[in-house]
């Protein structure tokens, strides 16, 4: 049987964001019989037993994340909902806002249910206008139908939804830096333990959660156990840790595609079949040389280097789900965000974008990411200047290697996502970047104004 | 007089009953005061932080956390236009886009016409990348931003 959007399904319908549209395509009447014949456990349950892990990057199992909550809490407990989506080259998650509104919604709605929240917060970044307008514009209209506020459906249930507009900080989508910024504080993420379900927004128990993960609930309500599982890839029996990969989900294509769009496919789709197929392949007749599998965090995979095995299959053929950009040496499956990089663009004009970034977003927190990614950049600039040393791309490694959680030296991920394409992109492309020292030639960009930071 | 108008700080106040705690309205009320007054002045901070229970350090303290809040005399354009230089946009010719925009404004990424009407300046990836090369009008995502269409958008900016 051929495969059909759940989550996109409504997108390119007339008025999507509507109300009454919603409610005409079935939407609330999951929600409504939870409220109606399910206890909250039941909701935990089920979303635990789909297997659903967070869309947002880390992949955590969402139902289990809930039962991590203190059991008989007398509340107040949160939902925060994660929408700073500010992983460079992710949209996924503004389409969804933007163009389905309700199907977030009905998520929150299910989710607070479940956890027992009366109030959830929407954190969105500021750049997203026209999806902070979509999402006010629902809430409002689910007021006035009441489905929010005092006593929904007359079964006692409160629920409140405020959206909470961010400042243009990267740093906010870090589950603990948005709750400090949500709070009205610098957004500097905490020292974990405690988790936010222990201890989070205005030292509550809280959830936080990302949209794309809220549209999954509303649709494994919706739809059942089954039909989630029915999607995706089963976990490898050969690791007991692994959670499986199930379910539909949303990958956006950027970059050097011909169709640069958001499709919804079943998890496990490979790179080549994403670029290629969905996407329309590479413009002007060029070939993909690297990708970037799921925002900038994740590093890159050489589209030319062969897998094990004498199949001819490269790096571009790797499954993305939650296991395969591992595999090749990326740090997983990250936002599902797809950047392609053809065969004419510089490495060392790549890189140095990307620590360009994270120089920039680091929050200043941890002394290693705030240099380290500072140093990065330094590096990279004079790579992209010409000067190059022979020495500079074993520092940059070495930096790399020495910054994030994963080697302890930092509170949050953000300086291991600064890392990671960085270490990648010299190991796989080490000859372009030893190319570039050795010329001496200047990046076509390294006399732009637009560099001047 | 005060720095805050009496209807700003009404707005203000009208967001302390969603938070437990009044802290949590300061980016609120910084984006309320930056919206209307293109500037934080630092008599407005010491006024959001009356108005909130807070030590004046406290706002201020947040509010530079974020370099989007001009404060210290320096003050945002009628708009303000964003060019994306994450990495999908460079890709389609981003930072051609952001130089032929300070080309063509006769200022630098980070500075105001001379007229007053538009601040220009470079945002990291805006998650605009199926539009790239993209800016941000204010905060409404312009896309597939070639040369053309940046001289058209800047006409229309010139116009508000």
């Amino acid at each position: 049987m051929a495969f059909e959007p759940t989550l996109l399904a409504r997108v390119n319908k007339p008025e999507s964001g509507k109300i009454d549209g919603y409610r005409a395509d079935g939407g609330y009447a999951t929600f409504e019989r939870a409220l109606a014949e399910k206890q909250p456990g039941e909701v935990v349950t089920q979303v635990k037993d789909s297997g659903l892990r967070g869309r947002g990057g880390a992949g955590f199992p969402t139902g289990l994340k809930w039962t991590f909550l203190p059991k008989d809490h007398p509340g107040p407990i949160y939902l925060c909902v994660n929408a700073d989506e500010s992983e460079p080259c992710t949209y996924n998650n503004r389409i969804l806002m933007e163009k389905d509104p309700h199907q977030v919604i009905e998520g929150i709605m299910l989710a607070c249910y479940a956890i027992k929240s009366n109030r959830a917060y929407f954190y969105i970044r500021y750049e997203y206008g026209d999806a902070y307008r979509a999402m006010q514009a629902a809430i409002d209209e689910c007021y006035a139908a009441g489905l929010l506020g005092k006593n929904i459906g007359g079964k006692g249930f409160d629920l409140d939804i405020f959206m909470h507009r961010g400042a243009g900080a990267y740093i906010c989508g870090e589950e603990t830096g948005l709750i400090e910024s949500l709070e009205g504080k610098r957004a500097w993420p905490r020292i974990k333990p405690p988790f936010p379900a222990i201890e989070g927004a205005f030292r509550k128990p809280t959830i936080v959660n990302n949209v794309e993960t809220l549209a999954c609930v509303t649709q494994i309500m919706r739809r059942g156990i089954d039909w989630f599982k029915s999607m995706g890839v089963p976990p490898d029996p050969k690791n007991p840790r692994d959670a499986g990969s199930f379910g539909p989900k949303l990958y956006t294509l950027a970059g050097h595609v011909n169709k640069p769009v958001c499709v919804e496919v079943p998890m496990g789709i490979t790179c080549r079949d994403l670029v290629e197929t969905h996407g329309g392949g590479v413009p002007g007749g060029r070939k993909a040389k690297a990708v970037n599998p799921g925002g900038l965090s994740m590093g890159f995979l050489d589209v030319n280097a062969p897998l094990k095995g004498d199949d001819g299959k490269t790096e571009y053929d790797i499954p993305l789900d939650f296991n395969g950009p591992g595999k090749i040496g990326c740090l997983g499956l990250g936002t599902a965000a797809i950047t392609v990089i053809d065969d004419q663009t510089s490495m060392v004009d790549v890189l140095h974008n990307v620590c360009q970034f994270f120089s920039h977003e680091s929050c200043g927190q941890c002394t290693p990411c705030r240099e380290g990614t500072g140093w990065m950049l330094k590096i990279t600039d004079r790579l992209r200047r010409g000067l190059g040393r022979k020495e500079d791309l074993d520092v940059l490694v070495d930096v790399a290697d020495r910054i994030g959680i994963m080697p302890g030296t930092t509170i949050c991920g953000l300086s291991d996502g600064a890392g990671w394409p960085v270490k990648t992109a010299i190991r796989k492309f080490r000859a372009e970047f030893e190319a570039a020292i050795k010329s001496g030639n200047k990046s076509q960009y390294a006399k732009t104004l637009a560099m001047a930071h | 007089m005060p720095a805050i108008s009496d209807d700003i700080k009404d707005r203000i106040r009208a967001y302390i009953p969603r938070y437990p705690s009044k802290q949590a309205v300061t980016l609120p009320a910084l984006h309320l005061v930056h919206d209307e007054y293109r500037t934080v002045s630092n008599e407005a901070i010491v006024e959001i932080a009356g108005l909130l229970d807070l030590h004046p350090s406290e706002v201020h303290d947040t509010m530079t956390f974020y370099e989007f809040f001009k404060h210290d005399g320096d003050t945002l354009g009628k708009t303000r236009l964003w060019v994306c230089r994450g990495l999908a946009c460079m890709l389609k010719k981003g930072y051609e886009l952001l130089e032929h925009c300070e080309q063509k404004l006769g200022v630098n990424q980070g500075e105001t016409t001379a007229d007053g009407k538009i601040t220009l300046e470079f945002a990291e990836c805006i998650g605009a990348c199926d539009g790239a090369p993209a800016c941000l009008k204010d905060d409404v995502h312009v896309m597939n931003v070639t040369p053309e269409k940046a001289d058209q958008l800047i006409a229309q900016c010139r116009e508000q």
